[in-house]
């Protein structure tokens, strides 16, 4: 009020009203006629009634020191005691107690290398092999107890052995031959069991053996790891919520850029079906595909075979990004010039290598930005899983901190606190989304 | 659909017609059916097997059995002796009644909000970013939760409501509101006011074709409302005007009577209207900037008022830019409405949900919320669609 | 591109899809996996619940002990698996659990449709009301007009919706919950004026849910019968047999006095039932009859306890659910705990 008044004696005393410095700063962007007073003066007031009793419940009469639920009841601010006194099953969920740092370090693993993969420098295939070392430690200390080795891990080692020298392979022939290797190792990963049952029934039928190759299919040995065996139904807190999001986002990637691919696909039934999958993925909510997960999974599979509950929300998870992905990196398929395509089939490339080495890498990178926001809204909706009983980072907070009696009253500040810690990443992510689309503008720019 | 890639005109095929791109064609997409066949088949043959050797009924004849569920928030009337398929009925007109009125009100706060990030004020900008910068980063389910609890512990004991005056209480038990008693002169003064709405159409398209024909505009504004408002209240007036109200009365646990807004309904309406409203609001703000400057100098220079500029210059060509993705924001609302059962709102999935746990159908009930929500976003899709046709730039 | 991509989705694939377990009988799965899987409550004070160092206590968590020790002769070789009340019976079905010890209604649908079958009753329990002392409520018919907090897919709601049908309470209103902790937390806010569940689940709650026990009063009328007991899936017979039996022992080693504390002095009894139940007479074998050892019932009542055992322990007068034996009596004291002769 006394500012405004200010300004009108500036201006009745004649001298041209100032446009620089603090005051004029204030005239330009708070006073500049009646309406905009008007509104800065409903501003000021929402601010003035809201501000100093938020300020004052979360820093002020808040109390921040260890203490029982009665000290926090007295006091008039929040109740950031009972953070101090349930961070670590907020963070952790139902992990067991005295094993905390598992979590903690896998934790850790995963944002290191989240906060790594922002730099565009480690923009290289390395940082592939880096994600799958890193993923596998954070396997191994959240599961811990002994790693069986099975055909299953020797196929997943072969395949990943393949994969890696085919990629390094510049012969083409050798190349190739690589890749189909792992591929078929991949293949033997699923359908080893029953590889194994078929050989077993031609031994028996030859020699009359029975059972011969049958310990081929059960735990060959185990390595013990030292640490205790965790099953991943007690995983919870945080990590889970990473974990559901990266893994989200990392395997519906390939999936998404066949989809986004086949949408794009001059076969008409590949198309449709891509078209079909995409659309009905986006049109039904995630919380329906958690259920698809949680109770219809375990019916479409095999009798006998198990998958945890934590898997079925990940599938679940994985099939709705996948779709969203897919149309995030058809925008970018469009956005790529028709000429870099006819150029590809002036040269005479096939179709795989005109996408793999052309214009997928084109289109990718154009669309990283908005594969970050994808990602935003993957770690958001990761919250979900907390229906279907998972213990997240919000069910933790929810059932397990605030679901104590004696702390139920501090419900406010639970929430605040997760809320503020969805806040971060999210904020952060988003920045830095908006940072490279600047980045890329500039690059554009500069090149024309 | 545009083809990026259109087949390069080659010479005649000169290998075997194994090398010929139509057959190759043809080859991939039947070893494409085949293997999708396939695994179609191995799930269907799973699922039968895994259904029999469970022992478990399928079909949908327990739509048409006694559900014996309560239903508490309701538009149409229920009682626990009526059929799943009705409850489900239940469900899927609450979750309309939610997302309808969710997108009208998220598409005005919304448009409200963007506009605010774009004011000259430097205040009322920075307060209206800081509102889409932290709901927008934070999960909808957790504010859902956050709300709900607020109002469980915030809201005054049911027996001892906040008297907002009027006949309205605020409590524990949601918003309570004076119910007009309807009476014969409230159905015909009804009735009149379709006529007269019906009658103030036709006159505004009238003086519209007027306008276009000769260029002189006849009022609009007050001959409409005379239209719209006179008849309805001469014809209520002369029917004695009754206006008595059902007013919530205090009884031994709770205010009953009049009209009643849950606080289910409540915190999912408004969970869900502050989240999308956030998202409205950087389209519109995108919108209007996407409109080019050159359009706001020249409204200026024919003289118009900011407010003129936006009202008629800068929203309707922001609407071209703003239809497809306010499109995806509305489907959004309305799929998002199914994490109402988090705060007891009982919605087309906590429905499906009760039915699931009841009759033991997980298939069925699963799919036929899938089939209610691709039928409503197509719906959306499909409407708004026409709208954007209409409303698309004539290239003449 | 192809094959990496397929060569991704496979691993993916594979990481997710836990090995497959051969199909077989129940229990050749438990022996060769070595432990019992059992389905329990998420948290249900008295019958499962887990402490902050994940260990389980309540009834259902020890019948499921008892069924590992007359198998294992151990009965910590138990893996406990909460499950919610959406979640419980596909857990079954689907095999995740080997049995489902989690406060469930025995019902004709659940044993018929369901693909699983009912082994016997636990507890005898019976849908009750909760109100806040403060309303002077004094019967559950006094309740119309209220609002009734109730958690959704489960047999509570089939009654509550019956009951007030039945007795006219039209303006009665329920409000469903997905969850039980919706329901309990969103009663204790004020939301509802009443709370309904089981009798034993309401005494749960309010021990451990309830800032002040006392200020709510569990109202007399009981609406329904809620007999909980634990399930099995069809399809195994041995199996079934051995479940149903671990319960019969401990109801019958109540009857006969054979409890934790006593078991060892009772080996020498005279009474040739004592003996039969414990397996002391190796030619009265019962456990090989059901292909066990036999000392199976010497291991369930020397590691979990006879039935008093674990009901005093876990619900009883003196913990802090204080519920007193009533229908849970053994039949002998007015009680319906009755199990057929071991012989």
């Amino acid at each position: 009020m006394a500012v405004s008044e200010s300004a009108t004696e500036t201006v009745a005393a004649g001298p041209p009203p100032a446009t620089t410095g603090f005051i004029g700063w204030m005239r330009r962007n708070l006073f500049s006629g009646i309406w905009n007073t008007l509104l800065t003066l409903v501003a000021a007031y929402l601010l003035f009634v809201i501000i100093p009793p938020v300020a004052s419940w979360l820093f002020i009469d808040a109390v921040w020191s260890e203490a029982p639920p009665e000290t926090c009841k007295a006091a008039h601010g929040a109740c950031w005691a009972f953070i101090r006194e349930k961070h670590r099953v907020i963070f952790f969920g139902r992990y067991p107690f005295f094993e905390h740092w598992r979590p903690l370090l896998g934790m850790g693993l995963l944002i290191t290398m989240v906060m790594a993969s922002c730099f565009r420098r480690f923009w290289r295939p390395w940082i592939a092999l880096v994600w799958a070392g890193g993923l596998g430690a954070f396997f191994l200390v959240m599961w811990g107890g002994a790693i069986p080795i099975s055909y299953r891990t020797a196929a997943i080692a072969a395949a990943a052995v393949a994969l890696v020298i085919g990629l390094r392979q510049s012969n083409g022939g050798m190349r190739s031959l690589m890749l189909w290797l792992a591929l078929l190792f991949a293949a033997l990963i699923l359908a080893g069991g029953a590889v194994i049952r078929v050989l077993d029934a031609v031994v028996k039928e030859l020699f009359g053996v029975d059972d011969a190759l049958a310990p081929l299919a059960g735990v060959w040995f185990e390595i013990p790891t030292g640490l205790s065996f965790v099953p991943t139904s007690l995983w919870g807190g945080l990590p889970l919520t990473l974990l559901l999001s990266i893994l989200g986002i990392m395997v519906a990637f390939p999936l998404a850029i066949l989809l986004a691919l086949g949408r794009r696909s001059k076969l008409p039934l590949i198309r449709m079906f891509c078209v079909g999958y995409i659309e009905l993925i986006r049109g039904v909510p995630l919380i329906s595909l958690l259920f698809v997960g949680s109770f219809l999974l375990p019916l479409f599979l095999p009798r006998g075979v198990e998958i945890a509950d934590l898997a079925r929300a990940q599938v679940a998870i994985i099939g709705f990004s996948a779709a969203y992905l897919a149309e995030v990196i058809r925008g970018g398929l469009q956005a790529i010039p028709r000429g870099q395509y006819e150029a590809a089939d002036a040269l005479g490339l096939s179709y795989w290598q005109k996408m793999a080495k052309i214009v997928l890498p084109q289109a990718i990178v154009l669309v990283i930005p908005p594969i970050v926001n994808t990602f935003i809204g993957l770690f958001k909706d990761t919250s979900l899983v907390s229906i279907v009983s998972l213990t997240d980072l919000l069910l933790s907070t929810k059932d397990m901190a605030i679901g104590d009696v004696n702390w139920r009253a501090f419900y406010a500040e639970g929430y605040t606190f997760i809320a503020l810690i969805y806040f971060v990443f999210c904020f952060f992510m988003s920045k830095y989304s908006q940072y490279l689309e600047r980045q890329f503008e500039t690059g554009r720019r500069k090149r024309r | 659909m545009a083809n990026p890639n259109p087949t390069p005109v080659r010479a005649p095929a000169t290998g075997a017609w194994w090398n010929d791109r139509r057959v190759r064609a043809v080859f991939y997409q039947i070893v494409f059916v085949l293997a999708v066949a396939a695994g179609i088949w191995v799930l269907v043959d799973n699922t039968i097997e895994n259904l029999r050797a469970r022992g478990l009924r399928t079909g949908f004849d327990f739509l048409g059995a006694r559900s014996g569920i309560p239903i508490s928030d309701s538009i149409i009337p229920w009682d626990p002796d009526d059929t799943f398929g009705r409850a489900y009925l239940v469900g899927i007109l609450n979750t309309l009644r939610v997302g309808i009125v969710g997108i009208i009100l998220a598409t005005i706060l919304g448009t409200i909000v963007g506009i605010a990030r774009l004011s000259q004020n430097w205040l009322v900008s920075k307060l209206a970013s800081i509102y889409v910068e932290t709901i927008r980063n934070i999960p909808l389910l957790l504010q859902l939760i956050f709300i709900y609890a607020l109002f469980g512990f915030a809201l005054p004991e049911q027996l001892d409501p906040l008297v907002i005056g009027g006949g309205f209480f605020l409590s524990k038990g949601g918003l309570m509101f004076p119910l007009l008693k309807l009476e014969a002169a409230h159905y015909a003064a009804g009735s009149v006011f379709l006529v007269s709405f019906a009658a103030m159409i036709v006159y505004n398209v009238w003086a519209k074709r007027r306008q276009n024909a000769t260029g002189v505009a006849p009022p609009r504004l007050l001959p409409s409302l005379a239209m719209l408002l006179l008849p309805t209240i001469i014809v209520f007036l002369a029917m004695g005007a009754p206006a008595e109200f059902d007013v919530a009365a205090k009884t031994r646990f709770r205010f009953i009577g009049g009209g009643a807004i849950g606080p289910e309904f409540l915190t999912v309406l408004l969970g869900l209207v502050i989240y999308t409203a956030a998202f409205i609001a950087e389209i519109v703000r995108s919108g209007i900037l996407a409109v080019s400057y050159g359009q706001t100098e020249a409204a200026g220079a024919l003289g118009l008022t900011r407010g003129q500029t936006l009202r008629l210059v800068l929203l309707p060509q922001a609407l071209r830019v703003i239809i497809p993705p306010m499109t995806s924001q509305y489907l959004n609302l309305v799929k998002n409405s199914s994490l109402a059962l988090i705060a007891g709102y009982q919605d087309v999935v906590a429905i499906e949900n009760m039915t699931m746990n009841q009759t033991g159908r997980a298939l069925e009930a699963i799919m036929l919320i899938m089939a209610v929500y691709l039928t409503i976003s197509l719906s959306i899709s499909l409407a708004m669609n026409t709208y954007n046709k209409r409303i698309a730039l004539k290239e003449r | 591109m192809k094959k990496l991509a397929i060569a991704a989705a496979a691993f993916a694939a594979a990481a997710l899809v836990a090995g497959p377990a051969l199909a077989g009988k129940d229990l050749d799965n438990i022996r060769k996996r070595g432990s019992l899987v059992c389905g329990v409550n998420t948290g249900l004070a008295g019958f499962s619940i887990a402490d902050t160092q994940g260990r389980w206590t309540g009834i259902d968590v020890d019948v499921c002990r008892a069924i590992a020790a007359a198998i294992f002769g151990d009965a910590n070789k138990v893996q406990f698996k909460p499950t919610s009340a959406q979640q419980r019976f596909q857990a079954l079905q689907s095999g995740e659990v080997d049995v489902l010890s989690r406060n469930t209604t025995w019902t004709l649908t659940r044993d018929a449709s369901l693909g699983m079958i009912f082994t016997g009753v636990t507890f005898y329990d019976g849908q009750g009301f909760m109100v806040a002392k403060k309303l002077g409520v004094k019967s559950a018919r006094e309740l119309d007009g209220a609002e009734i907090c109730v958690q959704s897919g489960t047999t509570t709601e089939l009654n509550l919706t019956d009951f007030l049908k039945a007795n006219n309470m039209g303006k009665a209103k329920a409000i469903v919950f997905e969850k039980i902790e919706e329901a309990t937390a969103a009663f204790f806010s004020g939301r509802c004026q009443a709370y309904t569940t089981d009798a034993s689940g309401l005494a749960s709650t309010r021990s451990k849910d309830a800032k002040n026990p006392d200020d709510f009063v569990i109202l007399p009328e009981l609406i329904s019968k809620e007999p909980l007991g634990p399930a099995v899936r069809r399809g195994d017979e041995e199996f079934f047999a051995i479940v149903k039996w671990v319960l019969y022992a401990m109801v019958e080693a109540e009857e006969y006095g054979v409890d934790r504390a006593n078991v060892d002095q009772m080996k020498g009894s005279p009474n040739p039932a004592v003996k039969r139940l414990l397996g002391v007479d190796a030619k009265n074998d019962m456990g090989k009859l059901l292909g066990l050892k036999a000392d199976w019932a010497y291991q369930v009542i020397k590691q979990v306890g006879n039935y008093g055992d674990i009901y005093d322990r876990n619900v009883g007068p003196k913990t802090p659910l204080k519920l007193e034996r009533g229908l849970n009596a053994l039949w002998s004291k007015g009680g319906l705990q009755y199990a057929p002769p071991i012989r």
